[in-house]
């Protein structure tokens, strides 16, 4: 039971990682594509942040904390990289938006294969 | 002065771009001589210090470490917990190589860009992304920690995706620009999501420090997971069979400055593929060798017939961006399979790398000097179609004789520089299998029928009535065409030279003939 409660964000990573690639892959909506990456994005964040907890472990805020807790301080380097991400995420959903609203102005259409202009 | 310059050289290519990027966004649209004066500035000191680095690494034969915040001097592993905590920088002789035509194209890429954007657009959007890019580029170069490279990734990922897109061109260049930017980000995640596999095991960033973790027991399941991640985001970024389908729509359709440097940053993502493969992976030495060659031959083969049926002169060389691509892969692939062989096959493994390597950086000389040329012809004209095109080697007379040279070694014909790595790589690959040599040479033929086909249909034949008042492109665009001509004529003519300096070093770092 425990073994399953450890590893159930990693599980839920996982799960949320294939829906977002499903969804990247089978859906003809542009938005719903970018939902879909968007949801691959969180799965990564969340998988991160999961290898990054600690049991037992204090969060390396040097004010607030006992000599005792000094000694169990958690490096930060995993939080660290999943802040760096998520802004990453931001900027490239932002993007992606911005490019879908060009799309729909010159082309009318957000559906993929009415889109698909560039072959061969 | 000199000493501090030359200390924070590594930083200072990438940190000058982004500073000047971002000042010319806060300039926006006012300012316009001092936006231009800007941009060439934050070019130029970006590409001087990657140059100065580089050259630094080649002419010591020690690799340049930068670790930032740390004391002058340090590593990344001088604390007193002995743990890399700070983001680290190294250039050892396979980044200063990559680092050489990374930093002259971006210079001849963007002053060609100043120009054909006047001419064509009016705009000067593409200026802060085009910084960007280059500060990712150098970034990708120059990094020893796995984080730092997936964020220079993801900005040369955005900056190049929106490079692509911002002429809109009736929504299509858009499209290019959103295919990229998508699978970029898919691609980008699953790098993430490798990197973190790696983390949760071995608790470190660094490079070094990682590949001594990963090769001091025998693979994990994670590390394969790892592995699989890694290598196909990166596959994916260098636009390689199964994985190319962006490649033809995003060059095509963007500007032809652009696509120029778009290669360099593709070229990037091939250099972390290879020193992936190499240095963290070597365990897997012969599946990766196995499966680069396919992707390598596929790529090749996939890339020029495709490439035949084309009409669209930019479409065309975009499809023989994915087959050349194909050549390095198989260079890499026969010495990644020779590392994992019996004692005696070191040599070989250094070879065959070596042409890869060689290669990549003759193509992208001669590749971007097509893209700027083939740039040139669709400014001046307003056609990109072949079967439109005719005649313009009378109105264009220097854009075609560079054209043509880039041709020449595109198709690996002597004594230009393509003949020279192409050669390399029959040689290497034919002591493998005489198969590899013979889909490599098939190709070759193939490269060279669709360039005597496009150089034809282009330049040759009478003038033609619609094409009379065209003229040659101003000098700020024919300028980097001829540097770009000059520079793979001389390779071309002196390969011994380029391989003993640079070659033989950079592939030696990878394939564990020295350090």
């Amino acid at each position: 039971m425990t073994v399953l409660l450890e590893n159930a964000p990693i599980a839920a990573a996982a799960a949320v990682f294939l829906l977002g690639v499903a969804m990247v892959l089978r859906e003809r909506h542009l938005f719903r594509t970018l939902m879909g990456l968007s949801l691959v994005e969180s799965a990564v964040n969340l998988l991160l942040v999961a290898i990054g907890y600690r049991h037992g472990g204090a969060s390396p805020i040097y004010t607030l904390q006992t000599e005792e807790a000094a000694e169990k301080m958690v490096l930060p380097t995993v939080q660290a990289l999943t802040l760096t991400s998520i802004v990453i995420g931001l900027a490239t959903t932002a993007m992606l938006l911005a490019f879908a609203v060009t799309l729909h102005r010159t082309r009318g259409t957000l559906d993929i294969d009415e889109l698909r202009s560039l072959r061969g | 002065m000199i000493a501090f310059l030359q200390l924070h050289a590594p930083a200072l290519a990438v940190a000058l771009p982004l500073a000047a990027a971002i000042l010319l966004l806060a300039l926006g649209n006012h300012a316009k001589r001092l936006a231009g004066f800007l941009f060439l500035a934050g070019l130029l000191s970006g590409a001087c210090f990657a140059w100065a680095t580089a050259l630094r690494v080649i002419a010591t034969g020690t690799p340049v470490d930068y670790v930032f915040g740390a004391p002058a001097g340090a590593g990344p592993l001088d604390n007193p917990a002995g743990i890399a905590l700070r983001i680290a920088f190294r250039v050892d002789a396979l980044g200063a190589l990559c680092l050489l035509p990374a930093a002259l194209l971006s210079c001849l890429a963007g002053h060609y860009s100043c120009a054909s954007e006047r001419v064509t657009t009016g705009g000067a959007f593409f200026r802060p992304l085009f910084l960007l890019l280059s500060a990712g580029v150098y970034g990708m170069l120059s990094t020893g920690d796995l984080f730092n490279f997936f964020v220079f990734l993801e900005i040369t990922s955005l900056s190049g995706a929106a490079l692509a897109a911002y002429r809109v061109d009736g929504g299509l260049a858009t499209e290019a620009g959103f295919k990229y930017a998508a699978l970029s980000s898919l691609a980008t995640m699953a790098y993430l999501l490798g990197a973190a596999l790696l983390i949760a095991q071995y608790d470190a960033l660094n490079l070094r420090v990682l590949a001594q973790a990963l090769n001091s027991h025998a693979p994990t399941a994670l590390d394969t997971m790892a592995m699989v991640c890694l290598l196909s985001a990166l596959l994916l970024k260098c636009g390689a069979f199964p994985l190319h389908q962006w490649v033809p729509d995003v060059y095509s359709r963007a500007p032809g400055g652009v696509s120029a440097f778009l290669l360099v940053s593709s070229q990037a993502s091939l250099y972390a593929l290879f020193r992936f493969a190499f240095a963290l992976f070597p365990q897997f030495a012969r599946l990766n060798g196995a499966l680069l060659l396919l992707a390598g031959a596929f790529s090749m083969f996939v890339g020029v017939t495709a490439a035949l049926a084309q009409h669209d002169v930019k479409r065309l060389i975009s499809h023989h961006a994915v087959s050349q691509t194909g050549y390095m892969l198989l260079g890499a692939g026969a010495g990644l399979w020779w590392t994992a062989g019996a004692a005696g096959e070191g040599t070989l493994a250094t070879d065959a790398l070596a042409s890869g390597l060689f290669h990549m950086v003759n193509y992208a000389l001669y590749n971007s000097l097509l893209f700027l040329a083939a740039g040139a012809v669709i400014a001046a004209t307003k056609r990109r179609d072949l079967d439109e095109l005719g005649g313009l080697g009378h109105r264009m007379p220097v854009t075609a004789a560079c054209f043509g040279l880039g041709a020449i070694a595109i198709a690996g014909l002597p004594p230009l520089s393509g003949f020279a790595s192409k050669w390399g790589l029959y040689v290497t690959s034919f002591r493998l299998s005489p198969f590899w040599a013979v889909v490599a040479m098939a190709v070759g033929l193939m490269t060279l029928a669709s360039f005597v086909k496009v150089f034809h249909s282009v330049f040759l034949g009478p003038q033609k009535e619609e094409f009379a008042s065209v003229e040659e492109a101003p000098k700020a665009m024919t300028f980097p065409l001829v540097v770009l001509a000059v520079l793979t004529v001389l390779i071309g003519l002196f390969p011994g030279w380029t391989f003993d300096r640079l070659l033989g070093p950079a592939a030696a770092v990878l394939t564990g003939g020295a350090q």
